[in-house]
């Protein structure tokens, strides 16, 4: 090979053709999917919450993208439908993640409602599942002496507290829990209204 | 496939017959053409290459020097009669104190890297072990782990490589050396500031795009500024041919600018179109910045240890533009079975087991390069670590591409498995080949010969050893841990239970890892220091 010339722009080719089909491409067709109805955007408190997740690298144990039925079991075990596009809408940066550790998150919303179960578990996971290899999070809480007036306890199972404290949430985990609690997408997919016309007048 | 794009995602079982037919059939005709299209570049660049006596091969050779085994020794066989020897001495001297600030480091982060993965590795069985420390929990000392071998060791190594090569290859002294010194110096400062902002709990969160994009900026300034010195050498350049290791450190150094800008800009990229770059991103800074860089070390250090042109230019012709063009498309199958259009998934899994082809061909040929040599990988201490390497870049890669298939993905997705192929291909191959030519290196730019063979022989059984458990249990783990989770009447906590032990064995195997490198660091400080005074011969392995 002579020219440099010739080197660097059959590479450069070679590199916007596979930008082409996997950056632009899916910025003309999927960037701006329309949310589905039934998604909410987040408030403030679970804006911030993602930003706790992101900051402690939840998403390096834990997808947010349940596959087929076809594919994989994620379904029965209550990980919920397999997610589409539109279902990411507000998601900015996307916690897709590539790994499974831990369960999926993508609608533990539904599947755990409890405030309370959420903050103890982040405290201490194996007071909940003996087995977890999940972090404890501990910095995220505080070890009192005793509740003070707008303090959130985490009351946890007997003898994971430190003898005569109580343990107190911080905003922290607080938000991090909002944000977990939001995520539910258990709405459908399909959309009804054009169905109906056009059952009608088959 | 049929069934599997029907899986892939809700949307693809809504498409009309005829529609999935007519996009199966742009699909084919598109791949069919690129391929020929392909075919005939090539075909097109090994014009005037017709006679069999390639001598673009022999480029890395001066006159009269074919036959002749150059390995670490300062001063050795430099006749100074000879014209080419002259010049390649003078070129070393160019980039010597350079290159020599590169691998310093290059080795400063491996250090960190080390100490970083290593108890990330624990934290994943011992889960309550530091947990008061918030810039050590998993999340975050996994990320500094990630970004110290993905910002810090590997690019300091393999542009250091390149810094030396590459004025070699063209027969120039380096130009324009200390704009490299300062870029150098801004990359460090931002993985400096890039890994304090991640263990504060700052982050872009995209995989290997954690670092703040404000952060960024620096390393692009860092970046274009190394880039300055070898781009004037290429202007500057007294020779014809463009030996194959120019074309991938070439390309590599004008790919990696373009991946990391375009990945990086604020407010871009969007949702499940962000996946999609995420991982254009993540598999071709893996595929067109270190996997390059590592080949052009191989393509270089192998024939000029063993003093034999490499066995077929055409070959070489053929594993680069397979690697430039099918490796860009592969990045899709990181998100098999995820919410993004199928069609993309199917380009990624085809590319991915095109990826065989340029994979075979560095294979075959490096093979029959070093047929006859063999003794060579006993003795010599790059060639050891290089050979490895080579080894492990063929497995790693073929590996990678029956991984893209579905029903393999299926079970390895999400698991520990990916992991383990992962440092199959940094570590196993990057890593190791980067190991060898510091070894052939640091003696031409410091004067001085490495002071124990025993030590390079105890670095090399430590990290081959510990790579290879590693490998192994998580590999084992990763499967057992896919089939457990796609066993919908096991509960998925059996599916972490079943990974402790294996989670331990890496452990094992990365603290193996870990002292290989501290003894390769301690042996450079020996060197430096002087312990090598008096040995004038190279430090060539003996026994092990």
């Amino acid at each position: 090979m002579h020219s440099e010339t010739r080197l660097l722009a059959g590479g450069m080719t070679m590199l916007s053709i596979a930008t082409g089909a996997l950056v632009v491409i899916p910025y003309l067709t999927v960037r701006d999917a329309t949310p589905l109805e039934g998604l909410k955007p987040y408030t403030s408190a679970e804006l911030r919450g993602r930003q706790v997740y992101i900051a402690n690298g939840c998403v390096y144990c834990h997808s947010q993208q349940p596959r087929a039925r076809s594919f994989a079991p994620d379904t029965e075990r209550g990980w919920g439908r397999a997610s589409v596009a539109g279902d990411y809408a507000y998601d900015t940066p996307h916690l897709l993640g590539t790994m499974r550790t831990g369960p999926d998150l993508f609608n533990i919303g539904a599947r755990q409602p409890s405030e309370q179960w959420h903050l103890g578990h982040l405290y201490q996971p194996r007071a909940y599942a003996p087995d977890s290899i999940m972090p404890s999070y501990p910095y995220l809480f505080e070890a009192k002496d005793k509740v003070d007036p707008g303090d959130v306890e985490v009351m946890l199972p007997s003898g994971f507290a430190p003898p005569g404290k109580v343990i107190v949430a911080s905003h922290e985990a607080l938000d991090l829990v909002a944000y977990m609690k939001a995520l539910d997408h258990g709405y459908p997919v399909l959309q009804a209204q054009p169905q109906p016309a056009a059952a009608a007048s088959r | 496939m049929a069934s599997g794009a029907g899986g892939a995602n809700v949307a693809a079982t809504c498409i009309q017959p005829e529609n999935a037919l007519s996009t199966v059939a742009i699909l084919l005709s598109a791949f069919v053409l690129s391929v020929t299209a392909l075919l005939v570049f090539i075909w097109s660049q090994r014009s005037s290459m017709f006679d069999k006596s390639a001598k673009a091969a022999e480029v890395i050779f001066a006159p009269g020097e074919i036959g002749t085994r150059e390995d670490p020794a300062a001063g050795t066989a430099l006749g100074l009669g000879n014209a080419e020897l002259v010049d390649r001495a003078r070129a070393d001297a160019s980039t010597a104190p350079l290159v020599f600030f590169f691998f310093c480091c290059a080795f400063a982060w491996l250090l960190v890297a080390s100490a970083a993965g290593l108890t990330a590795s624990i934290r994943l069985h011992e889960p309550d072990w530091l947990a008061h420390q918030p810039w050590l929990t998993f999340g975050r000392i996994r990320t500094i782990h990630l970004n110290a071998v993905a910002y810090g060791w590997a690019p300091m190594a393999g542009l250091g490589i390149a810094l030396f090569v590459i004025p070699r290859l063209l027969k120039t002294p380096l130009v324009g050396a200390p704009f490299a010194f300062l870029g150098a110096a801004l990359w460090n400062a931002a993985l400096i500031a890039g890994l304090g902002a991640i263990a504060v709990g700052l982050s872009d969160g995209l995989e290997w795009l954690e670092i703040p994009w404000q952060i960024d900026i620096l390393f692009v300034i860092g970046g274009a500024l190394v880039g300055v010195p070898l781009v004037l050498t290429l202007v500057h350049r007294r020779v014809e041919h463009l030996y194959v290791s120019v074309w991938y450190m070439g390309c590599a150094l004008f790919w990696f600018p373009v991946l990391f800008l375009v990945a990086n800009v604020p407010g871009l990229h969007r949702g499940v179109q962000q996946a999609a770059m995420n991982w254009w991103f993540g598999h071709n800074v893996l595929g067109l910045f270190y996997t390059p860089l590592a080949l052009a070390s191989v393509y270089y250090f192998l024939p000029k240890i063993i003093g034999r042109p490499v066995q077929s230019y055409n070959l070489s012709l053929l594993g680069f533009w397979g690697l430039a063009f099918f490796y860009g498309q592969v990045g899709g199958h990181h998100l098999i079975g995820g919410p993004v259009p199928g069609w993309l998934i199917s380009l990624s899994i085809v590319q991915s087991m095109m990826m065989i082809i340029p994979v075979l061909a560095f294979t075959v040929n490096q093979h029959q390069t070093l047929k006859g040599h063999l003794d060579a990988l006993r003795t010599s201490p790059t060639l050891r670590f290089i050979g490895f390497g080579g080894l492990m870049y063929t497995a790693s890669s073929i590996q990678g591409s029956f991984e893209a298939l579905r029903i393999v993905n299926a079970v390895a997705h999400f698991t520990h498995f990916t992991v383990a192929h992962a440092h199959l291909g940094l570590y196993g191959f990057v890593t190791m080949v980067f190991f060898g030519a510091i070894y052939f290196i640091v003696p031409r730019v410091s004067g001085r010969e490495w002071p124990s063979p025993g030590l390079i022989a105890a670095h090399f059984w430590f990290a081959a050893i510990g790579i290879t458990i590693y490998f192994v249990s998580l590999t084992i783990g990763g499967w057992l841990q896919g089939e457990a989770m796609l066993d919908g009447s096991r509960p998925f906590m059996d599916s972490v239970t079943l990974t402790a032990p294996y989670l331990k064995w890496r452990s094992v195997g990365g603290a193996l890892m870990a002292v290989g490198h501290v003894i390769f660091v301690v042996h450079f400080v020996m060197l430096l220091v002087g312990r090598s005074a008096g040995r004038v011969q190279p430090a060539l392995l003996r026994n092990f």
